[in-house]
């Protein structure tokens, strides 16, 4: 099978990066060290080609009813231009098909970045219920656009030197809004757990754009490190951490379910007719090792699953989120399944870290 | 792609010294640590241990995946390298330096059976595609 490439390909090769098959992509998986590219993010700032993921513009009249009944988050909390909102999307069984993010920007026209793996799928979906709900409604996907998140405490700085047309547009935008200047669309959004822009411009000026901001000193990132920085941010990885197996209450998602209002949505009913057993929490691992994805977690309330570990380089310990029973709580001590051991590892509550600094407390 | 023309290996990425006293030291190649990345984690086998070769007995993690470690040989554990608790990181920097084991091995002739560098080299080629 051939491998799918980013605009960015030949610029990764010429940066040295170690390429992998992501999903069907030809991505890079770090550049040398990926603990120095995570620690580069946590301190000054890195660049990653997040081109693979897709953005898709609703457009027309009633496209914010559409997606408040599209989505399990509300739409009607944005209301300030840009103002972005993540969401998990679901099967009317209350499965999750995927964890998406999306800008309001007029009430004709909100901006949706979906996921590279479920991006078909994720479409094929909003174009079968709109057909049903708001026949109105474009659905598209802007396979013309480009996507590189800058991050890092001096993301922003970086950004502005290299496009400092659009610094006055962007510099009062707060965490979770973006601005619409013209040929580029950027966002204060990430997923590092440190500030930054998600930029989102023409295919064909994103390889020049790349080269700029590296003249400025941004570092390019790979999936590697990227992993990292969003497991010690405690943010969802679509695939581990949830699917289309399991509902959001279990995968750390309540506090993007609005299950208070009225309104009803996609999975309300699901989610309302099965509470859940389970919940997401953070574990540390106490003992020496590495956690990682499925291995077994022994409590006195019964069996859970890790769902993402690895080891944090800002920790310096290994991290994990899993999936436990519900009794299950913050400071108990449990153990966990490595090869033939049981190890232990406390449960905390995440994120590990943020803005630089572990977060976590043991 | 560095493959010491002194060393002996195996094709699971053992690289094998053969010492003055006829014991053998072990550790993983250049390519195997390039290939895992960063390390973080390393666990030895308890000395004293009898290894069959092929068995799995020692591993090492990097961030992004663990890795089983074999014995090239059949013998018994000697010594293990518990720098390595500390400093993982020393077999991304000089994987030939930082050996994980010793064994004593019950046949000098399996050793001598093992690949050389060539015969490694060219098992590494092979993976590339």
């Amino acid at each position: 099978m051939t491998l799918k490439t980013t605009p960015l390909n030949a610029a990764h090769r010429a940066m040295g990066a170690k390429m992998v098959d992501f999903g069907g992509w030809d991505m890079p998986v770090n550049y040398g060290s990926q603990i120095d590219e995570h620690h580069q993010v946590r301190n000054d700032s890195g660049m990653f080609d997040v081109c693979h993921m897709r953005v898709v513009d609703a457009k027309g009249e009633g496209v914010r009813a559409f997606l408040r009944y599209l989505l399990a988050n509300n739409a009607d909390k944005i209301t300030l231009p840009g103002k972005a909102l993540y969401s998990a999307m679901l099967r009317p069984n209350g499965g999750v098909i995927d964890d998406l993010i999306i800008y309001f920007m007029t009430e004709q026209w909100f901006r949706i970045v979906v996921n590279a793996g479920t991006a078909d799928k994720d479409i094929a979906w909003m174009k079968e219920q709109a057909a049903v709900h708001a026949p109105g409604l474009t659905i598209t996907s802007r396979d013309d656009l480009a996507m590189v998140a800058v991050q890092g405490p001096n993301a922003c700085a970086k950004v502005w030197e290299v496009l400092p047309q659009t610094k006055a547009a962007t510099e009062s935008l707060v965490n979770f809004q973006a601005a619409d200047c013209g040929e580029y669309f950027i966002a204060r959004t990430g997923y590092t757990g440190e500030d930054g822009f998600e930029v989102m411009l023409p295919k064909e000026g994103v390889e020049a754009f790349w080269y700029a901001l590296n003249k400025v000193g941004v570092k390019p990132i790979g999936l590697g490190a990227r992993d990292t920085l969003r497991l010690e941010a405690g943010m969802n990885l679509y695939g581990q951490d949830m699917d289309e197996s399991v509902g959001p209450l279990e995968s750390g998602l309540a506090w993007t379910v609005d299950l208070k209002s009225e309104r009803d949505f996609i999975g309300k009913a699901a989610l309302l007719a099965n509470p859940p057993s389970k919940k997401l929490v953070g574990l540390v691992l106490l003992d020496r090792g590495v956690l990682r994805g499925h291995q077994k977690v022994v409590s006195a309330q019964g069996d859970g699953e890790i769902t993402s570990g690895t080891f944090s380089p800002t920790l310096e310990k290994s991290i994990a989120l899993a999936r436990v029973p519900n009794g299950v709580q913050i400071g108990d001590t449990v153990q966990v399944e490595i090869r033939d051991k049981l190890l232990n590892a406390k449960v905390v509550k995440y994120p590990f870290a943020r803005n630089g600094k572990a977060v976590v407390s043991l | 792609m560095s493959i010491p023309a002194d060393l002996k290996y195996t094709a699971s990425h053992e690289w094998v010294k053969t010492e003055a006293d006829g014991t053998i030291t072990i550790g993983i190649t250049q390519h195997a640590q390039e290939l895992l990345g960063d390390m973080v984690f390393v666990e030895t086998p308890s000395v004293g241990r009898k290894l069959k070769a092929k068995e799995e007995c020692a591993v090492v993690e990097s961030v992004k995946a663990a890795a089983d470690v074999y014995a090239p040989v059949s013998g018994e554990v000697t010594a293990v390298n518990g720098d390595l608790d500390s400093s993982p990181e020393n077999i991304n920097s000089d994987p030939y330096g930082a050996w994980m084991f010793k064994m004593k091995p019950d046949s000098a002739a399996d050793v001598a059976a093992l690949l050389d560098a060539a015969a490694y080299q060219a098992v590494v080629d092979s993976e590339a595609h």
